[in-house]
């Protein structure tokens, strides 16, 4: 059979913005997960997008490289963290990270490692690229995905998340 | 002030609902948000201290960064 790649569920943040969103009921069917998030956040300082696995913010860790334009550097998050440096209120108007996230084997067993790359969209010298390896250290089966920005942030009205199944046989 | 919002899709019906967090879940945000800043501003303390600290041993020794690498090596 071929392999398969299946929209979900997707979400287009509406007027007033909002501090989460959640995946839930996620089915047990496909092989894989993945996730591409287009978000700025309300704050005026760069904010990290978490994920909350099944509602649990504990038992992640992260390993991130980036570049910021000018310089590279790597850093270590106590957190499952997809991307660290958010469209902020002072990036080009209009812009919006563009965020992609893989989560094998999610409905399996063991740990669930994540993988996922991102870019700040901003039209200037400095706009962050990053790489991130991600593990969390729970064997439960994910069913549910709370994306969250830092700091309590805000995502604006536009962001959009789309959730993606894939299957693989 | 409302609180702010949270948005919920469910996978399985498709349904999507938008719920105002009650005042327990904010504060367990701002909570969180403030542990995490801690958190943070410890590791970067730390971070600068390392760098320091390896910067004076380096002069105690009289030797450069990339000679120290070769000692180890």
């Amino acid at each position: 059979m071929a392999n398969t790649f299946e929209l979900i569920a997707s979400s287009t943040v509406g007027a007033g913005g909002t501090t989460t969103i959640t995946f839930s009921s996620i089915p047990s069917t496909y092989t894989d997960l993945a996730l591409k998030l287009s978000v700025r956040s309300n704050s005026a300082g760069f904010r990290e997008v978490w994920v909350n696995p099944n509602g649990s913010s504990a038992n992640g860790t992260s390993r991130i490289l980036q570049g910021s334009g000018s310089a590279a550097s790597s850093y270590t998050a106590t957190r499952y963290q997809v991307f660290g440096a958010t469209n902020p209120t002072g990036s080009t108007a209009n812009t919006f990270s563009s965020i992609d996230f893989y989560i094998p084997n999610y409905a399996g067993s063991t740990n669930k490692s994540l993988s996922a790359d991102g870019v700040e969209e901003n039209n200037a010298t400095e706009a962050y690229a990053e790489l991130s390896a991600s593990l969390w250290s729970v064997t439960s089966a994910i069913t549910s995905l709370d994306i969250v920005l830092s700091a309590s942030a805000s995502f604006v009205q536009y962001s959009t998340a789309y959730l993606y199944g894939v299957k693989n046989a | 002030m409302p609180n702010p919002t949270r948005i919920i899709i469910n996978c399985e019906t498709g349904v999507e609902s938008i719920i105002e967090l009650t005042d327990a879940e904010v504060a367990e945000m701002t909570y969180a948000a403030e542990l995490a800043a801690e958190k943070k501003a410890e590791e970067d303390a730390k971070a600068a201290s390392d760098a320091t600290a390896k910067a004076a041993l380096l002069v105690k020794l009289g030797i450069t960064a990339d000679e120290a690498k070769l000692l180890l090596a």
